[in-house]
């Protein structure tokens, strides 16, 4: 993947986000007046262009899973504006918004508590299918569960069992089947390999390009490692307190680190 | 750990758990197949025989009889044992016309003493003439079932007003739960009490027990609420909850396939552990004499009747048989419950 780094820019990119900002109120006393604001993402601005993955770095309490949080909704933005292709998203109703929980999917860090212990890999699967195909029938859902479980290189038969039975790399695959199964055509993933062993980060970070290569997908990839980030992405934004402090292509940062933050996380990762 | 099915499969495994839940599942047999174990109806008198002392049943001429008793004392309710009299009992014999299970037209009985003559009294006869045995019986479907239903409507509005204001939290959840706090802050005896006199008029005395469903679960239901707002407050937490949100999901959907599996082995505990006090409740208000109307039987309406200084000074005792079927039943109940929460406590699955 590193040979074909030349951003694959078009004219509009996916997503755009420009002056974003998410501010939590912090409340206190019995009134709970707002006493003070902690400013998680003050004032981003980036494109992801179609088809490339663009890495956001940052230690934690960055705000690097504010902004994505705040891209697929998970948190309410206080300023700025979020584009898909070409079309506003901040201010829009929920109806207005469902769409987008299609196109926009989210792979999440914590492979244990992602997925229902309660619900078969079945139904973890076939969930978002239940939501935005709502005409299929079991058999076409099943089917379609098969088939991603074998695209994540799963076993079809393990749709049977429950998350506490696949260990951690297992259970990840299952959380991007599970993004995989609505067709989107963007996918945040939220620290998908912190938790996992390194030798099975790899293996995800691998399957991911992979998956990548063959739909045609757009990630924005949220790490802590600069190492994995520089591994899978086109372009990388160095995010510290909220706000980005370097962009620029994955070579670039790798070679030439401009600010100090940036100098530091290359510093700290391990020599082989 | 993961279905109801495998939960209660691993309490019977438990001796106690076998003991009480066999003991359960007696009991509701016995409620659900009443009219086939009763040998007589719930309000079929015999003021000739009131006070009637429990029938001895003997062995003889092929089959069971019950011995035959004389008044010998009206007064203090002296009845004697005739030597050589006895009446026949027959197993599956004719009794009182009544549909089994609400569908097969029948009037056969267990036991029964078809004989005009004859009076088969297990557990003796009431003030007048009633057979206690028929109407213990008879009073566990009001005594076992108001607990069932009761709970399912606490649980309910519990699970809607808890989830919901912890799902959603901010002003939803401030408002939920002062309603909550102002209902535990009015004291429960008062408030059946006064709910029962103001509802009361305006219903029959067969509605009885309906009311007094929604009375106690009205009360019940402000405790479960608050507990599982906390629970849902902490699930809502997990990411399997914002995964369901970032798809699509909406918020009854996700309290009702991702809050609610996750609540199930809790809400079975507290169930089962609350249970008994509405059995015991029903119990106060008809020992008060609010509760279930005669000719109805439950066992709190059975019990007092026994407040009557005359059983205690004439040594009824058979009259207090309703104190240890609540006595047995609230017993189950609690040990059940304690072996449930062993079972579904994560704790004891890593053992």
């Amino acid at each position: 993947m590193e040979g074909d780094s030349p951003v694959k820019a078009t004219a509009s990119p996916l997503l755009k986000v420009e002056g974003l900002k998410v501010h939590f109120p912090v409340r206190a006393g019995i009134l709970q007046r707002v006493v003070d604001t902690v400013k998680a993402v003050d004032g981003i601005s980036f494109e992801v262009p179609r088809g490339t993955t663009v890495g956001l770095v940052g230690e934690s309490g960055s705000g690097k899973t504010t902004t994505g949080r705040a891209i697929a909704r998970l948190v309410p933005v206080t300023a700025g504006s979020i584009q898909y292709s070409g079309k506003e998203l901040v201010g829009l109703s929920n109806r207005e918004f469902f769409p987008y929980r299609k196109k926009i999917q989210v792979i999440f860090q914590d492979p244990f508590g992602s997925l229902n212990p309660r619900m078969s890999v079945y139904r973890i699967v076939a969930e978002p299918m239940e939501i935005h195909f709502k005409e299929w029938s079991r058999s076409q859902r099943e089917d379609r569960v098969a088939d991603l479980l074998r695209k994540v290189g799963l076993d079809p038969e393990a749709m049977r069992r429950y998350p506490h039975q696949f260990s951690g790399g297992q259970r990840q695959r299952i959380g991007i089947a599970r993004a995989l199964a609505v067709e989107p055509e963007c996918i945040i993933c939220d620290e998908p390999v912190s938790a996992l062993d390194v030798s099975v980060q790899a293996q995800i970070v691998n399957l991911l390009q992979d998956l990548q290569d063959e739909l045609g997908l757009t990630y924005l990839f949220i790490a802590h490692d600069l190492a994995v980030v520089e591994h899978i992405s086109d372009e990388v934004l160095v995010m510290t307190g909220g706000k980005i402090v370097e962009q620029a292509s994955a070579e670039a940062i790798y070679r030439n680190p401009q600010h100090p933050y940036t100098k530091g996380l290359l510093a700290a990762i391990p020599e082989l | 750990m993961t279905g109801l099915g495998d939960i209660f499969k691993a309490s019977f495994r438990r001796p106690l758990g076998a003991l009480s839940g066999g003991l359960l599942l007696a009991l509701y047999m016995i409620a659900i197949f009443a009219d086939l174990i009763a040998p007589a109806a719930t309000n079929e008198q015999d003021l000739d025989r009131t006070y009637h002392p429990p029938t001895k049943i003997i062995w003889g001429e092929g089959g069971l009889r019950v011995q035959a008793y004389d008044l010998t004392d009206p007064s203090t309710a002296g009845y004697e044992a005739v030597p050589g009299k006895s009446y026949a009992l027959k197993v599956l014999g004719r009794g009182f016309e009544y549909r089994l299970l609400g569908i097969f037209k029948t009037n056969r009985h267990l036991l029964v003493c078809d004989d005009p003559e004859g009076a088969f009294y297990l557990l003796g006869s009431d003030s007048t003439g009633r057979d206690v045995f028929s109407r213990l019986v008879f009073g566990s479907r009001v005594s076992l079932f108001i607990g069932l239903l009761g709970i399912t409507i606490t649980m309910v509005l519990g699970f809607l007003v808890g989830g919901l204001s912890g799902y959603f939290g901010g002003r939803t959840d401030f408002v939920a739960m002062r309603i909550v706090e102002f209902m535990m802050a009015v004291p429960g005896l008062y408030l059946l009490l006064a709910l029962r006199a103001a509802l009361a008029p305006h219903f029959a005395s067969d509605q009885m027990f309906f009311v007094i469903v929604i009375i106690l679960a009205f009360i019940g239901w402000a405790g479960t609420a608050r507990i599982l707002r906390g629970m849902a407050l902490s699930i809502r937490q997990q990411a399997f909850v914002m995964a369901a949100e970032s798809m699509g999901q909406g918020p009854l959907t996700i309290l009702r396939k991702h809050v609610l599996p996750n609540l199930l082995s809790y809400l079975l505990v507290a169930a089962t552990l609350s249970i008994p006090g509405y059995v015991l409740g029903e119990a106060a208000l008809s020992f008060l004499g609010l509760g279930i109307q005669e000719p109805s039987a439950s066992w709190g309406l059975m019990l007092s009747e026994a407040q009557n200084v005359k059983v205690f000074y004439l040594n009824f005792w058979w009259l207090l048989t309703p104190g240890l079927a609540i006595f047995l039943t609230v017993i189950a109940y609690n040990v059940f419950g304690d072996v449930l929460r062993d079972v579904v406590d994560p704790r004891s699955q890593k053992r």
